[in-house]
């Protein structure tokens, strides 16, 4: 081995944000295609970013594959049961106010079976920074549909589509009482590390809707194509409108293409937290 | 706790943590005193009938000692929390009755995987559902052995008087920390909802026990979660202390990482009921009234215990060969006492009285096969001593 060759070869693995990933659970159980990795990755970035020792971040997350974010970024992190990523952290961020405390989650574990944790603690305007990860189904399960899927998108478990109204969840945040209310997609990689680094910076209850590409359950369901193709739609029906006043029409169609799909920053207002 | 030594000790000589002295004293209100001399920090829960008197305690005293009430949504969100409360390094704290205690199940389960310490009172009422919200119940004490899906050790004590409602209260959290498990306090209404004389010692004549903590500062090597000691037990970390821990239900290694396979999850759940089987002889409490000659031995807890009692000293003074085994601990069970007390030769039948349809008796009969004589309730009324001494009679 030469010299150049023992100088460079450490050089060439190392990345910055290495030490914020549990290099040693790589590679990942996710998906080619999924976008729950470029969450991750700009949730490390924000942390990066935040000028908040890495050590006073905590991160938690539920059950589903969004719920496997916590075992991949190195700082303390907790995998608590379904649905109940949101209490768990509770404990942390009342009983130490000093932590930076963020739920990464799915949309089946925040807003079906956490649905009733995720309105209480925005009301409560607990100091918690909450990434819901939709990618419209339950990925790991296999495709089943849940409480946020688009009217007439198919899952495992409505093969002709599915009939129920889903929730609009930036709406749903602002109504129960979230100070900070985001949705961006996987696509917006720049802003949605913003957002979640504005969601740090906030004392209260943050909450950032993020889509993600699930190509192996829903977007085969849909005829979605595979990721790139998903991001592809993102591109092309995104309209980006922060301060966004009409949250009530901010419903996701995917099939039709007519309708475009609504992101941005919508809500950023101060609130008595649950500490003061 | 972050806040300041000053503001601390400002509250502290405002509102004592530990109330030394002599009272009269409600059930449930000892034990959250209990509790707050144990050293709690961290209370979340949801008000049910007949714990609720917990709560309400806990709200008025906790914040003025710089701990913190959150009252949840639901009794999913408090079990929950308190395990969270607990990883932030917190003595926490629930109270519920048997509808919520069964909410409770799914991340009693959660704790024991992630062999975070808690306490859990169980104020038991009639039961099953809705039952007599009001009334009196024994009908969990399987529940709180079997509740959660899955094999893991659990403790859990049942007071028969407001007196060890705090007694038992204040070492249930030292068991929790010693073995890193979830502990329950099973009460009953009716010990729940008594007011007698409770006494409280000084403050440094209540060791508190904490849980083990990491020897190194955290740095190049990884901090491993769950490398027991010879004691079963591992140190644990808390959030923000820089060990990078990882906490899951899922089945881990010793880092805490999952690890999806059959050999570890064998390793993993042998040690978690292990820790408390093999120590189950440190972990048992149990009294006994004139038990070594008795022909009859009378098991109970709780409650029903306080009419054995009356049962057993008068059959006793009528010259009858009796005894009584009060369970102090419900879990771990004392049998290795009661084979032993079998094994003596002397004893000729147990009898178990119960405010259910026998579930303590199971345990009993698993053990022997001499007579085990029920007497039970479903829920709403106990056994009489009049009842009880009637069988010893007979």
């Amino acid at each position: 081995m030469t010299v150049t060759e023992q100088t460079i070869q450490p050089a060439a693995n190392i990345h910055p944000i290495d030490s914020l990933l549990r290099a040693d659970r790589l590679p990942h159980m996710l998906c080619p295609g999924c976008g729950i990795g470029t969450v991750i990755h700009g949730y490390v970035h924000a942390i990066a970013a935040s000028g908040i020792e890495e050590d006073k971040h905590v991160c938690v997350s539920g059950i589903g594959c969004s719920g496997r974010a916590a075992g991949y970024v190195n700082i303390d992190s907790y995998h608590a049961t379904h649905g109940r990523a949101l209490p768990f952290a509770l404990g942390i961020a009342v009983h130490n106010p000093d932590l930076n405390v963020t739920v990464i989650s799915g949309d089946g574990d925040l807003t079906a079976i956490g649905g009733n944790h995720l309105i209480h603690s925005a009301r409560r305007n607990v100091n918690l920074n909450v990434i819901c990860i939709n990618n419209f189904n339950y990925g790991m399960t296999g495709g089943q549909v849940g409480p946020t899927t688009p009217l007439g998108a198919k899952g495992t478990t409505a093969p002709d589509g599915a009939v129920e109204q889903p929730f609009n969840l930036p709406y749903l945040a602002k109504a129960t009482g979230a100070v900070f209310v985001a949705r961006w997609t996987v696509l917006h990689v720049r802003e949605f590390q913003d957002a979640v680094l504005r969601a740090m910076e906030k004392s209260g209850f943050s909450f950032i809707e993020v889509l993600a590409p699930c190509p192996t359950s829903f977007g085969r369901y849909n005829k979605l194509g595979d990721g790139a193709h998903e991001l592809e739609i993102y591109r092309e029906r995104c309209r980006i409108e922060n301060g966004a006043t009409n949250l009530e029409d901010l419903d996701i169609d995917l099939i039709d293409e007519s309708k475009s799909i609504t992101v941005g920053n919508f809500v950023d207002i101060e609130r008595r937290t649950f500490m003061e | 706790m972050p806040d300041s030594a000053v503001t601390a000790k400002a509250h502290a000589d405002q509102e004592p943590r530990v109330l030394t002295g002599t009272h009269f004293m409600l059930g449930d209100h000892a034990c959250a005193e209990g509790a707050l001399a144990a050293g709690l920090d961290f209370f979340a829960g949801y008000p049910i009938t007949p714990s609720t008197e917990v709560a309400e305690h806990l709200a008025r005293r906790l914040p003025a000692l710089n701990g913190r009430f959150v009252q949840m949504e639901d009794e999913l969100g408090s079990m929950a929390a308190i395990i969270g409360a607990s990883a932030a390094g917190a003595r926490s704290f629930t109270a519920t009755s048997g509808p919520g205690f069964t909410l409770m199940m799914e991340n009693i389960g959660l704790a024991a995987m992630m062999e975070l310490p808690c306490v859990i009172v169980d104020v038991q009422r009639a039961s099953p559902s809705t039952g007599l919200p009001t009334m009196v119940g024994q009908s969990d004490i399987l529940q709180a052995r079997w509740g959660s899906h899955g094999d893991y050790g659990i403790i859990a004590y049942c007071p028969a008087s407001p007196q060890e409602c705090f007694d038992l209260t204040f070492r249930a959290f030292n068991a929790a920390d010693k073995y890193r498990v979830p502990v329950f306090i099973l009460m009953d209404e009716v010990v729940g909802h008594m007011t007698e004389r409770v006494v409280i010692p000084a403050a440094d004549e209540l060791p508190i026990i904490r849980r083990k903590r990491p020897q190194n500062a955290p740095g190049d090597m990884p901090f491993l979660s769950y490398a027991p000691d010879e004691d079963l037990v591992p140190p644990i970390a808390h959030a923000g202390e820089g060990y990078k821990v990882h906490m899951t239900g899922l089945t881990h290694d010793e880092r805490g990482y999952p690890a999806m396979n059959a050999e570890t999850h064998d390793k993993l759940i042998n040690r978690l009921v292990d820790k408390i089987r093999l120590h189950a002889a440190d972990i048992e409490m149990y009294e006994e009234i004139g038990v070594d000659d008795a022909d009859t031995i009378v098991i109970a807890f709780g409650c029903t215990a306080r009419s054995a009692r009356h049962a057993v000293n008068q059959a006793r003074s009528e010259g009858l060969k009796c005894g009584m085994l009060r369970l102090i601990t419900a879990w771990p069970f004392p049998e290795a006492r009661i084979r032993e007390l079998i094994h003596l030769g002397k004893v000729k039948r147990f009898i178990v009285p119960e405010v259910n349809l026998g579930q303590l008796r199971r345990e009993v009969e698993r053990l022997t096969q001499l007579p085990v004589i029920c007497l039970n309730h479903a829920g709403g009324a106990m056994p009489t001593p009049d009842a009880i001494l009637e069988l010893i009679r007979s």
